[in-house]
């Protein structure tokens, strides 16, 4: 019998027309008609605990929960009748009985599911009068604590930890009324440390280590911003009192992360008001660092930089971009770099090649990238590299999803050990390195495994080309030439595949879109296409040359080697990222000039430092590995820091009196954002649904598929940042560091060798 | 499909004896026998297997040998801590489905409980509610806070710290509970204490003037 795709059913009075399988409570919904809950929670399993969901159904003698009610054709159900009302009343009469009614002290307090039910279902007096259960507070870890009198048992936390995270940390203690949230490993919070918990939780239970009873919720105000940490860009709420920001969340599940966000996201916003920021530009007098006006800081970079310009000419200057900088600070620099300081040697710390994927993609890219939503929705995933569960954790969150809600195929080629492989129908394990080899093989059947990662390997194959629309999700470490490989290897793939290549940090995409990059200007455009060199040349009053500057590894080599003069470094950290371990191996170098929040390895070394603010203190917009671009607004005055964009723009502004180049005169993020719409392939994006805190994908997209693209080894690698380390910023996030977890592993190393939660 | 002891030790004589010889031991909607296990203020407590439809009066009196020290009948508990109860002028029932239903109870398990004259009735629904407290998994909200709430409350009243509104909220926090919890153990505690409420609310009156009449009632004082 052929299933019906809808059915009609009568709620309070109204026809409804739902499809098949709806729940009453989700179906109410749709016509603005609560129906109250605690424990119902959407994407989580049914409960059916709280009971606060009864409603009356026609022929069913008894209240039945509109949470697990699955609506049958011509069910007539009631929401609004004296028994539900009633009912509502004597569950929140049953739930407050042993529920602390101190709202005025409780963290929550303001911004309480209990708090609000009680409002509007609850008696208003209480006939409770015997003594109320207690217990003391627990302190799980540094992040997330335990207050079980406020715990009214939804056990949201428990499920969102073993279904949304798979981390299983929490579990049930007890039984009947002393039932208490306890971690299943004793005494302490074995897990990511996401705390989804905190965040689910309906009531002041759980709390977190950084917000706990700071101030009341309606003492602040709420900046929507993207994660400034890893690539995923997360969309989170930024919770800002006296100028600080005090919590980051996102409980209006706004953005294409839905509930989630991870630890990252949610505590490590710490670095904002660390005292070690750098709040005064500083100028190297007498081989000291000391603190500078602006005038006179930014007076001595142009002045030193044109001086270098006229000794050594442009391509003695090296400019590395950031991961971080938002788009119009990368289209600035890329302008700033190829015009005013006249040098293609323009880079970042490429963590993903994104070029790659848009030269083996060519103009197909344009609807060959796959969103967040795309891997939910996807019906089989293939994951190669990355340890996505500690890198890219909306990925990994949007992969178990994908898997738990509709039964998504994960295939995974990995030489690192991932908790990912869960959720894995096949996972083939390779060496170290190893996945370029096996696409390679994949592809062309060049190269040679064991017979037994063969067999694997071919049976993986097999499956995938018996998929459709197969979302595939690559790391670093497939790059250059395999990308082509594994490309090719997808048109044997049915339906439509889609590609996401996976990088480190917030606008990691956005640096390779915005061409912050040797040979390629905004939009993947090759620096040897000379209409496109023409274009950007009307658009920025100059045209850049044609040959491709340096790689930045190459442009640290030959600060080395005395053969580059000047160094224009803005919020990156090269003298760690590739390991140069010796300062004074830069001694050839004349002007070192570095934008950063805090003083780095390379900012120490720096002979001017210009404090710069960071995502979440300033406008523009960010591009997430996805491709999904998103506003940033100044939630916070950074006092004293300025953005990136302003000290670029500035800085032309005083080099111009140098005689060296022109002014730039986009004043504001927006202008430059409106230019890059009109100017950048793939970027002429809606700026109204940006600004209703939306995301819309860019498809930065080359004109053609390049097929003898390649990228040199050792310029496209990933940081191995995991869950609680983030770069520069994640050493300024004391809380986070101060997990246990944290601790297990440290700084340096790889998520290939340790899985922690596995032991 | 798990059967219990009971259903499978009537295998052998339906086999034995056939389907139709088996149900007609019974009353025509309810054949066959039942296992009754009762416990109380009787002479001879124990389990017996009967016809369904066996009248409660001749259970008491003839098979379990009638009341202990030829104390008077007050309370019967037909068929576990589940149901509400019956008072002594309701006996003359016939121990079927249907004939208890009729009465407001239910057959339940058969596990058929005596109370003397002797039984203090507020200690008899402390009693349940501790059982009850103690057996909720602590899923839902109804049944955890309702059996907790309702012990505590029956501990201080049984104790002597009741009030009137007290008699009248046992009996609504157990309305409150039935028919809304997970699981049908939130009815379990409900039934009970509604009836007791009901059909004994005398005596919980009685505690209010300070008088326990029965406080040394050797059930009460045999379990302490």
């Amino acid at each position: 019998m052929a299933e019906k795709k809808s059915l009609t059913f009568t709620l309070d009075g109204r026809q409804i027309t739902t499809p098949t399988g709806t729940l009453v409570i989700e179906a109410a919904k749709t016509q603005g008609i609560e129906v109250p809950s605690f424990c119902y929670y959407p994407g989580l399993s049914l409960q059916a605990a709280c009971r606060m969901c009864l409603v009356e159904v026609e022929k069913m003698p008894k209240l039945q929960t509109a949470c697990t009610l699955v609506a049958t054709e011509g069910m007539v159900v009631k929401t609004d009748t004296q028994q539900v009302h009633g009912a509502r009343k004597n569950m929140i009469e049953f739930l407050l009985s042993n529920h602390p009614l101190d709202c005025p002290v409780c963290d929550k307090g303001g911004e309480c599911e209990l708090q609000d039910m009680t409002f509007r279902y609850g008696l208003d007096k209480t006939r409770f009068t015997e003594e109320k259960l207690h217990y003391p507070e627990e302190k799980w870890s540094e992040l997330v604590y335990y207050d079980a009198p406020r715990c009214i048992l939804c056990f949201r936390c428990v499920r969102v930890c073993d279904e949304g995270m798979d981390v299983k940390a929490l579990g049930i203690g007890a039984r009947g009324v002393q039932s208490v949230i306890l971690p299943n490993k004793t005494g302490e919070l074995a897990c990511e440390e996401c705390g989804m918990c905190i965040d689910i939780c309906p009531v002041g239970a759980l709390t977190s280590g950084t917000y706990r009873y700071q101030t009341r919720p309606w003492e602040m105000t709420y900046v929507p911003n993207p994660c400034t940490h890893c690539s995923n860009g997360c969309k989170t709420t930024l919770s800002v009192r006296n100028n600080e920001i005090l919590r980051a969340n996102n409980r209006d599940h706004s953005g294409f992360n839905g509930e989630f966000l991870c630890g990252k996201g949610r505590f490590g916003h710490e670095f904002t008001s660390h005292p070690e920021r750098v709040r005064n530009p500083l100028v190297r007098r007498n081989g000291k660092l000391e603190d500078a006006s602006w005038e006179d800081a930014l007076e001595e970079v142009a002045r030193r930089l044109k001086q270098v310009h006229t000794t050594h000419g442009g391509s003695a200057i090296g400019v590395i971009g950031s991961n971080h900088t938002t788009n119009e600070e990368n289209y600035l620099l890329n302008r700033f770099a190829r015009v005013t300081l006249g040098t293609n040697n323009l880079d970042h710390h490429r963590t993903a090649d994104y070029t790659g994927l848009a030269a083996a993609l060519g103009p197909n890219a344009k609807n060959s990238l796959a969103t967040m939503a795309d891997v939910y929705n996807a019906k089989a995933i293939f994951l190669i590299g990355n340890d996505v569960t500690n890198q890219n954790p909306l990925v990994a969150w949007q992969i178990r999803t994908a898997v738990r809600h509709h039964n998504a195929k994960l295939h995974v080629i990995n030489s690192c050990s991932s908790k990912i492989h869960r959720q894995a129908v096949s996972a083939v394990q390779v060496p170290e390195g190893g996945e370029t080899q096996a696409i390679r093989w994949l592809a062309s059947e060049h190269g040679q495994f064991d017979a037994q990662t063969t067999q694997d390997l071919l049976q993986l194959k097999a499956a995938l080309e018996a998929s459709s629309d197969v979302v595939v999700i690559f790391g670093a470490n497939i790059q250059g030439a395999a990308i082509r490989d594994l490309v090719s290897l997808t048109a044997r793939f049915g339906g439509h595949t889609r590609f996401m290549a996976l990088g480190d940090y917030a606008n990691s995409r956005g640096a390779a879109d915005m061409g912050v990059l040797p040979d390629r200007l905004p939009g993947y455009a090759h620096l040897s296409d000379a209409s496109e060199r023409a274009r950007f040349g009307r658009i920025w009053g100059a045209e850049p040359s044609e040959k491709p500057g340096l790689t930045a590894r190459a442009m640290m080599e030959a600060a080395v080697e005395g053969k580059l003069k000047a160094l224009y470094v803005v919020g990156a950290n090269p003298l760690k990222t590739f390991a140069i371990s010796a300062p004074d191996r830069l001694a050839g170098l004349e002007l070192l000039v570095v934008h950063d929040m805090f003083l780095t390895e390379t900012a120490q070394r720096a002979d001017v430092v210009l404090p710069a603010a960071s995502t979440y203190e300033k406008d523009g917009t960010l591009t997430n590995t996805a491709g999904e671009v998103q506003l940033t607004h100044r939630s916070i005055d950074p006092q004293g820091p300025r953005s990136d964009f302003d000290l670029i723009r500035i800085l032309s502004h005083q080099l111009s009196m140098f005689g060296l180049g022109s002014p730039i005169k986009l004043r504001t993020a927006e202008a430059a954002f409106d230019e890059i719409r009109q100017n950048v392939s793939g970027y002429n994006l809606s700026h109204s649904n940006l600004l209703g805190g939306g995301s819309e994908i860019a498809t930065a997209s080359s004109k053609s598929v390049e097929s003898s693209y390649d990228v040199p080894a050792g310029t496209v690698f990933s940081s191995n940042d995991y869950l609680f380390t983030s770069g520069t910023l994640g050493r300024y996030c004391s809380k986070l560091n101060s997990t246990n977890e944290a601790k297990d592993r440290p700084w340096s190393s790889s998520p290939s060798t340790q899985s922690w939660w596995y032991r | 499909m798990i059967n219990n002891v009971e259903t499978l030790s009537t295998i052998p004589a339906i086999i034995r004896g056939g389907g139709e010889w088996y149900a007609g031991l019974g009353t025509p909607r309810n054949g066959g026998t039942r296992l009754y296990s009762i416990s109380g203020h009787v002479n001879r407590p124990g389990i017996y297997e009967l016809p369904l439809g066996f009248p409660l009066r001749r259970l008491i009196e003839e098979v379990a040998g009638g009341m202990k020290d030829g104390k008077k009948l007050k309370a019967v508990i037909p068929g576990g801590s589940s149901c509400p109860l019956l008072t002594a002028d309701e006996i003359d029932v016939a121990m079927d489905y249907d004939a208890v239903a009729k009465i407001g109870s239910m057959l339940g398990s058969g596990g058929t409980v005596i109370f003397d004259e002797d039984t203090c009735m507020v200690d008899l629904a402390r009693r349940i509610m501790h059982f009850y407290a103690h057996e909720s998994c602590g899923w839902c909200i109804p049944c955890r806070e309702g059996t907790a709430w309702l012990r505590k409350m029956l501990d201080r009243f049984h104790e002597g710290g009741g009030s009137s509104e007290d008699i009248s909220l046992i009996g609504e926090l157990s309305q409150n509970m039935l028919g809304r919890t997970f699981c049908p153990l939130g009815d379990a505690a409900a039934l009970p204490t509604i009836s007791i409420v009901k059909k004994w609310r005398n005596e919980f009156e009685d505690h209010l003037q300070g008088k326990c009449a029965y406080q040394h009632a050797h059930f009460v004082a045999a379990a302490h």
